[in-house]
């Protein structure tokens, strides 16, 4: 009996592709974030709120998946810019060939940001690396304050944290200090921005995001 | 919930190890899981002996080591298993503390039959 070391990641070929995907958005400066959540945290209504704010001349595409249906692209698509669906077919989580096979007729040359609105599911996208500058997990206030304790892998995984639906929260036993207090503890260092479809935390979002579009432009390394 | 595409990915591998080592005949593999991996250790031991039942792979044992959350203090330097997500440095109390272990999912080793 003689032993073979082996010392490979599991996902190989999913980190091979997501290496080559990123090369490619760094060499066109692509801005790619990775949007996850829960199922109904409100992804798809950020982005329509997003879509909204974002100046026409900006050049974006999004890329959404879920395991059937192409209701979200239909919803996102009337923004004006490139959307695409992505139907997985029962698979719990987008992985990084889906995003080379879904970007293979996009020229990258034309797009500044890439939004990928990922699986509604906190556990299984976690594992899968799809070439992105960040991922950013959502958590609205109508789920509970414990689930950065719960779910520790994509917060500890996101640069920023999205607290959603905070209009609700004087009608919801919630309390957003724990939450963050809770996403900080697993995250020292994640960022936090509260959000609400009604206006809340949208500037501040946009904010967020143009300022990680101009480091891109730049030429800057963005984090992972 | 995806640790069936993660086992497929595993044997996908060792297909491809096996072939490297001319046919060699495996007996286990271990494979390192960190607790931030967003996998669960028994549904992926369940969806390994589903994947490998009637195919060559079916002697085939598997080991799983579990590999905790670590955290470095940058201020001390000193190095800590997070328990209970308490992340702020046990020895000095600096907050932010960069995580060193607990993200694995790989194959850490095969053993072959001679």
């Amino acid at each position: 009996m003689s032993q073979i070391v082996v010392e490979k990641k599991v996902l190989n070929e999913n980190q091979k592709i997501a290496a080559e995907l990123r090369e490619k958005f760094r060499e066109h400066r692509v801005l790619v974030v990775n949007i996850i959540s829960s199922p109904g945290s409100g992804k798809t209504t950020l982005l329509e709120r997003t879509l909204e704010r974002l100046d026409k001349s900006k050049r974006v595409a999004v890329l959404t998946g879920d395991l059937q249906t192409e209701n979200d692209a239909r919803r996102l698509a009337q923004w004006g810019f490139p959307v695409k669906q992505i139907i997985t077919g029962g698979t719990c989580h987008l992985d990084a060939k889906m995003i080379e096979k879904h970007l293979a007729d996009w020229p990258l040359e034309k797009i500044d940001l890439l939004i990928i609105e990922n699986v509604g599911n906190l556990v299984c996208p976690t594992s899968y690396d799809l070439g992105e500058h960040c991922k950013i997990v959502m958590l609205s206030v109508t789920e509970g304050e414990d689930k950065p304790l719960k779910y520790p892998s994509i917060f500890v995984k996101s640069e920023l944290m999205l607290l959603s639906k905070v209009d609700l929260l004087p009608y919801v036993p919630f309390d957003a200090e724990l939450a963050k207090q809770n996403a900080r503890s697993v995250h020292p260092g994640i960022e936090i921005i509260e959000t609400s479809c009604k206006g809340q935390g949208l500037d501040a979002w946009m904010k967020w995001l143009e300022a990680k579009l101009a480091a891109v432009k730049a030429g800057e390394a963005v984090s992972a | 919930m995806h640790e069936l595409s993660i086992v497929s990915s595993v044997i996908d591998q060792l297909d491809e190890l096996k072939k490297q080592h001319n046919g060699a005949r495996f007996t286990r593999v271990g494979l390192r899981v960190g607790e931030l991996a967003g996998v669960d250790v028994d549904c992926l031991r369940f969806g390994f002996e589903c994947v490998i039942k009637d195919t060559v792979w079916e002697q085939l044992a598997l080991e799983i080591e579990e590999v905790p959350r670590r955290q470095r203090c940058p201020a001390c330097n000193a190095e800590f298993r997070a328990e209970n997500w308490a992340t702020a440095c046990p020895q000095c109390g600096e907050e932010a503390t960069v995580l060193i272990a607990g993200e694995e999912l790989q194959i850490a080793y095969v053993e072959v039959d001679e």
